[in-house]
């Protein structure tokens, strides 16, 4: 008697507590949303709307609201640039690096250690260190407004090469690059053929990451890029706010647009990012 | 003999990541540090050398000083609710009977990837003054419409809060893999003994999460400390520049005062700051460490 009374009491207070932890959880669910939920909705309601009042439900103005922030910027030029920009960047960036780390897990040659513990300490180096010198350097080439200032000092992601090292060093046995020597394989035929098809889980991994910072990037393409053809989409509608004062409507549709790229990339690679944070705590922890 | 030959090739792989490096990372850095000892004509481009002047006008003109304070202050006021939230979180996500887990760490996660040019905007516009969407709320409640643009702290709380919300998913996704890397023995052995869910929190979750915590904390002042995004976006003008962050100060004197030398000063100064802070925070680590390898010594080498 005495248990069945004392377990139905812990079955409610298991039942009190189960509640408030979902609550607790499903509040911050609504704070995490509830910006997204005022862009969306924000961007359908015209401007008196939006500052006057409280909206939930969606408006009408959204087309007003897209053909006003269109007729400031060329939002279809943004995206373009920002897609190939971003693209490039993946590609050059983790070919070049999957490389050197190929090179520093699979080879011995002279100043290997060195060469190596440039790359670390350069990992600690904070990137806004050089960024002045960076810019008068590319001002010297006469290569600002060039794609190419955002796209080949890339190249340089220390990150890239200790994960891909890391990598390589657990999941490319030597003994497959050596039979492959023995057959007769050369270099490069080693490297496009075998090194890059058995790497493609770190490469997508990686090469994510590097689109979505590419993406989202922001300080050196503003420095870089002066003329208006050729900003980003981020540069776009930083520059929407300058150039329509108090038009939240315009702006918010400019929000929304520039957020729907990063929704369908996190679709597709929600688990891939998820996994490459894990990883990085299983290192440190 | 062959390997040996074949080590040629290393080099050859490893060329065009060091010349770039050589080019576009280590020249500029280089470049920077003669330029923050030079005056740069804007016209003609020709530098003076002025000695440590741009040194002395940095630690003298107290802007600097006042730059380091606003981050440190943003950063506290981000990190602090971002980590508790994250930790609590990912301590409910990782309990076997919670539902909807994917859908909700997705959810938390997702304000990560948002551009910070878009946070920037969306900040400014939801905290703006008087008919933002929060002071809608606020008047709403029957209160007065507050005006978060013109108060220095509420500004930099704003930021901070804008910072938090994107980085909290983050920690709650690094925080659960932590938590899950607890091996099952250790939980079931403490049920077999009895222990409630709060004492399986308190006395094994915990203690075995510090290291992961204090990592995190300390790591992120590096990055804390180079923000820049959010400082610039979220308000445009702030009166007495509360919400200047140091890499902001720097921003602005090269490209908006066009003192590039002064500029470059500026940026050695922040790397002088985040050295010294990079130091700290590996004595601490590094000794946090050791306490847990010997406090769990058996443990943890097991669990591994």
């Amino acid at each position: 008697m005495r248990t069945n009374i004392s377990s139905s009491e812990a079955r409610i207070k298991k039942i009190v507590c189960r509640s408030l932890v979902y609550l607790f959880a499903l509040i911050l669910a609504v704070l995490a949303f509830y910006p997204f939920f005022v862009m969306i909705i924000s961007s359908t309601h015209d401007n008196y709307n939006i500052v006057a009042k409280i909206n939930v439900l969606p408006g009408s103005h959204f087309k007003e609201n897209f053909m006003r922030l269109t007729q400031n910027i060329n939002l279809a030029k943004g995206i373009m640039n920002s897609l190939f920009l971003a693209v490039a960047v993946t590609v050059v960036q983790n070919y070049f690096t999957m490389m050197a780390a190929y090179a520093f897990s699979k080879f011995e040659f002279k100043g290997k250690k060195f060469l190596f513990s440039v790359v670390l300490v350069a990992m600690m180096l904070p990137g806004q260190l050089g960024i002045i010198g960076f810019y008068k350097e590319i001002q010297a080439m006469h290569l600002l407004n060039n794609y190419l200032t955002l796209i080949v000092p890339t190249i340089s992601n220390c990150f890239a090469v200790f994960f891909y090292k890391q990598f390589l060093d657990g999941a490319l046995p030597n003994e497959l690059i050596e039979a492959a020597v023995m057959d007769g394989c050369g270099e490069f035929k080693i490297f496009h053929k075998i090194v890059l098809s058995l790497v493609v889980p770190a490469l997508v991994t990686q090469g994510v990451m590097t689109f979505i910072g590419s993406w989202n990037s922001y300080l050196t393409p503003l420095i870089m890029l002066n003329d208006k053809e050729k900003f980003t989409l981020p540069l776009m509608i930083a520059a929407v706010r300058d150039s329509t004062h108090a038009d939240y409507g315009a702006q918010y549709v400019g929000m929304l647009v520039s957020i729907i790229p990063m929704v369908i990339v996190f679709c597709f690679s929600s688990k891939v990012i998820m996994e490459k944070i894990s990883i990085g705590a299983a290192v440190k922890g | 003999m062959r390997s040996k030959k074949r080590n040629k090739y290393a080099y050859i792989y490893l060329a065009p990541f060091f010349i770039v490096f050589l080019v576009f990372n280590l020249f500029p850095i280089l470049y920077s540090l003669v330029l923050s000892f030079c005056n740069m004509d804007l016209l003609s481009g020709k530098l003076t050398f002025v000695g440590t002047e741009n040194y002395v006008r940095l630690i003298g003109s107290g802007f600097f000083f006042r730059s380091i304070g606003n981050t440190l202050l943003i950063w506290i006021m981000s990190i602090i609710p971002q980590l508790s939230i994250a930790f609590i979180l990912s301590l409910i996500l990782s309990n076997k009977w919670f539902r909807g887990k994917m859908l909700l760490r997705n959810l938390y996660y997702f304000p990560n990837l948002v551009t910070p040019v878009t946070i920037g905007l969306l900040f400014g516009a939801m905290f703006s003054y008087p008919g933002g969407a929060v002071n809608n709320v606020i008047t709403m409640l029957g209160l007065e419409a507050v005006d978060f643009q013109n108060n220095q702290m509420l500004a930099r709380v704003v930021i901070a809060i804008a910072i938090c919300w994107k980085n909290f998913g983050f920690n709650i996704i690094y925080f659960t893999a932590g938590i899950n890397s607890i091996s099952e023995d250790v939980m079931e052995a403490a049920e077999v003994d009895g222990a409630t869910a709060w004492q399986k929190i308190s006395k094994i979750t915990i203690p075995l999460m510090k290291p992961i915590l204090i990592y995190v904390m300390v790591t992120s002042i590096i990055g804390g400390l180079q923000m820049f995004d959010e400082s610039k976006l979220v308000f445009t003008t702030v009166p007495g520049d509360a919400t200047t962050t140091m890499a902001k100060y720097m921003y602005d004197s090269a490209f908006v005062r066009f003192q590039f030398g002064y500029g470059a000063a500026v940026a050695y100064g922040i790397f002088v700051i985040i050295a010294f802070f990079s130091v700290i925070s590996l004595m601490v680590t590094k000794e946090k460490r050791d306490d847990y390898g010997k406090a769990a010594g058996k443990r943890g080498k097991r669990a591994k």
